[in-house]
């Protein structure tokens, strides 16, 4: 740094964004890092086709409000379910991380996913990485604005039907596809279909590493779960340094090729130590390994392994013992406790749902031979896609029986109010509000039956 | 209509509402940069004495982000109402955005209504979907009163009876729900005489449906009705033009025990029912009267019995 001190200086709070050409690698976390990308996918990008009983296998209606999951009909009260979930996928991104670092980053956030994609676009059009160099440094000419397009137009096509897939999971995919051949979208499709492109687009595209740096409020907290055994990248000082080539006397393991910042697609050099940019992709541990089988030497020069490993020179085995820590085992139970619970809690979920509303404009009335009349709401909801027919019980109170119909039958997913009218006699209750129990129960299902409160009112 | 006392708060609020954004600018641009009288790489923020930041620089495109906010502030001030009481160059109101769209959603739904005002209202009633949006209509706007089940209430009249007030016709029905109704019964007292007489006419009235009564106030009492005919007729039957109940049959609208018509003969009834006309619109009206037609009529095409038809929409 030449600056001369008492000269006044300019320092820019904002600077411009310095393109980051990540150099293709091969290897053994890089096939993982595709396998998973390939997993993520195929389920993203295939499964708004499936089709059950005759339906979308996996379709969010919003405008019925019901969302349908394989067999499963989720309805708006269920949406403690999404819930649930949230915190489940919280819970695990905590064991995760404090158990292996940035996996999730590293493999499967949808950001390193569909950067790794348009990098391969890049690469095939533009070329490898000193090409594309080249390329952006030369001045216009034919090839480069021809190749300029053809990526931008595939990095489109990419992004238009991941759009359009994202958009078929809460319209009907095949009616979408139908729709699409004479585009012919509503405007809401529209704007989601080019909302979700453009967002990938220019998320994969131009934004990149940006986005886990200055945008991902994951990438920050991430850093809270790490303690000194939590699994990272990590370049082992003690066998690298002093770096410098080969031939040197006295050189330590790194040969300082470079390699591993050419590799990574954050620009950092991971040879200094642990930072908050390192989405843990792994792209340096292979570049480092490949580097070393050329040379001779042994791989892992650039790891996964904790900073209590490295000081104080723990074999694998010695890692592994230390997985098992309390906030290891906390972050463990808290998530059994909750898949557990969430489980049951499915697995036991009644597809039957009953609201009882009483009238609130009379309290009760008198009717023929000293009986006492009060009437009811019931909100019913069937969740399931069959039609059911209900027998609808009452209890709580002697006497206490229903004038009317005895059952209701409702359609597939079907929501009705039904009126009832329960009578008692006078003296059955005590003056006042006396607390009894409608239930509803399938003809054809005995087991598919719920029981709701309810006051019944006896005047003075 | 202003919302300020004083024009001066309209100018206050417009000049403190500008002032605020053009401030937020000028705060971005003077932070964006800082002048130093060194070569370090920090920002040139010191805390406790010694520490220092380092300058790792926001991308550009992050500070212009926020300019884009100070644009559209600006111009989201002049397009719309914000600005004290400068309405915006769009015009724009919440009551006629609710306006319009009130008159949208009214294009869209009024249809499936008018294809039955067409119609006539005891077909509407033997029509299944028509009876199941006049049954969700009823327990939206009626049930309130009439109760879920349409058997009313004290001073709310049983609609599933075939005793009416104005009349059970489609088209009596109708005119009750389009303009409502005012039933006023005066109080009698005064015209009737003592006490005594009030309870004689009343022990009348309860002979005339049959009611156990006191044979002795009832000859009283018929003498003194004379004073009710003009309204109920001289058989006490009721006038369904000016809505005078029948007094002959068992169905009260107050309660049939001496005591409860003795107090409606002292201290009169008003009641009403208010117009619907104007909120639903004739179409919709239409729709409700059939259903609440059909409650105490078996329409021509076979429906189910009256508590099953109030369940789902008959298929």
């Amino acid at each position: 740094m030449n600056a001369r001190l008492d000269e006044p200086r300019v320092i820019r709070m904002y600077a411009a964004r310095e393109e980051i050409y990540p150099r293709e690698i091969g290897g053994r976390y890089s096939r993982l890092r595709w396998l998973c990308l390939w997993l993520t996918q195929l389920v993203f990008y295939g499964a708004a086709w499936l089709h059950w009983n005759g339906r979308q296998a996996v379709l969010f209606d919003l405008l019925t409000r019901k969302f349908y999951i394989f067999g499963l009909v989720l309805w708006p009260q269920d949406f403690i379910y999404l819930a649930a979930l949230l915190i489940i996928c919280a819970c695990g991104l905590f064991m995760v991380t404090a158990v292996a670092g940035r996996v999730w980053c590293g493999f499967s956030c949808p950001q390193t996913v569909y950067t790794e994609v348009f990098l391969w676009i890049e690469r095939k059009i533009e070329g490898t990485r000193s090409a594309r160099m080249r390329l952006d440094r030369q001045g216009p000419s034919f090839n480069k604005y021809a190749r300029k397009t053809a990526k931008h137009l595939a990095w489109g096509a990419v992004a238009l039907w991941t759009g359009f897939t994202f958009v078929g999971y809460f319209t009907p995919i095949r009616t979408l596809m139908a729709e699409s051949l004479h585009l012919n979208f509503g405007p809401w499709e529209w704007f989601w279909v080019l909302f979700y492109g453009f967002a990938t687009y220019g998320n994969a595209g131009w934004m990149r590493e940006q986005v886990c740096k200055y945008m991902c409020p994951y990438a920050r907290f991430q850093s809270s779960m790490f303690d000194r055994d939590t699994l990272i990248i990590s370049y082992d000082a003690a066998r690298g340094e002093p770096r410098g080539p080969l031939s040197r006397e006295g050189a330590g393991g790194c040969i300082d090729c470079s390699m591993c910042v050419q590799v990574c697609p954050m620009g950092i050099d991971i040879r200094n130590g642990l930072q908050y940019e390192c989405i843990g992709c792994t792209a340096c541990i292979d570049a480092c390994d490949g580097v070393m089988e050329k040379i001779g030497q042994q791989r892992g020069l650039i790891r996964y392994s904790t900073d209590r490993a490295l000081a104080e020179h723990l074999t694998p085995t010695g890692i592994r013992q230390h997985v098992l820590r309390p906030r290891v085992r906390i972050y463990g139970a808290v998530l059994m406790l909750i898949i557990g619970g969430v489980a049951s809690a499915l697995w036991l979920r009644t597809p039957l749902k009953l609201d009882v509303i009483r009238d609130r404009g009379a309290l009760g009335r008198e009717v023929d031979g000293g009986m006492i009349e009060n009437v009811y709401r019931l909100q019913i909801m069937n969740t399931t896609e069959r039609t059911h027919t209900y027998r609808i019980g009452v209890s709580g109170l002697p006497s206490l029986a229903q004038d009317g119909a005895a059952t209701v039958t409702l359609g597939p997913t079907e929501t009705a109010a039904h009126a009832i009218r329960l009578r008692a006699a006078a003296q059955a209750g005590k003056p006042g509000a006396n607390k009894i129990r409608i239930t509803l129960q399938a003809l054809d299902e005995p087991a598919l039956a719920v029981s709701e409160p309810a006051v019944f009112f006896v005047p003075r | 209509m202003s919302d300020f006392t004083d024009a001066f708060w309209n100018g206050y609020i417009a000049v403190l509402t500008l002032l605020g954004v053009i401030g937020c600018g000028v705060l971005l641009y003077s932070q964006s940069m800082v002048r130093r009288q060194s070569g370090a790489t920090t920002t040139g923020h010191v805390w406790d004495e010694d520490l220092t930041e380092l300058n790792t620089p926001m991308p550009r495109w992050w500070m212009w982000l926020f300019y884009i906010t100070i644009v559209f502030a600006l111009a989201y001030l002049g397009l719309y109402p914000g600005l004290g009481e400068f309405a915006g160059k769009l015009g724009w109101k919440s009551t006629t955005q609710y306006q319009e769209e009130l008159a949208k959603a009214d294009a869209s739904y009024n249809p499936q209504f008018e294809r039955y005002l067409a119609q006539d209202m005891k077909a509407v009633a033997a029509n299944p979907q028509a009876h199941a949006i006049g049954e969700r209509l009823f327990l939206t706007y009626c049930a309130q009163c009439h109760g879920s089940d349409a058997r009313g209430n004290k001073g709310f009249p049983n609609l599933t009876d075939r005793d009416w007030l104005y009349g059970g016709t489609p088209d009596a029905i109708k005119e009750t729900i389009m303009h409502g109704r005012h039933g006023v019964m005066p109080p009698m007292a005064a015209a009737l005489g003592s006490d005594k007489d009030v309870e004689n006419v009343a022990h009348y009235v309860m002979s005339l449906s049959g009611a156990t009564s006191d044979p002795i106030k009832v000859v009283m009492g018929k003498n003194k009705f004379s004073a009710c005919m003009a309204c109920h007729g001289p058989e006490g039957r009721g006038n369904q033009a000016i809505g005078a109940p029948n007094l002959t049959d068992k169905i009260w609208l107050y309660g049939g025990s001496a005591e409860t018509i003795m107090e409606t003969i002292r201290k009169g009834r008003d009641n009403t029912m208010p117009a619907w006309g104007e909120f639903l619109g004739e179409a919709k009206v239409h729709v409700l009267a059939a259903y609440v037609w059909s409650l105490s009529n078996k329409p021509s095409a076979p429906t189910t019995e009256m508590t099953a038809s109030l369940a789902a929409p008959a298929k």
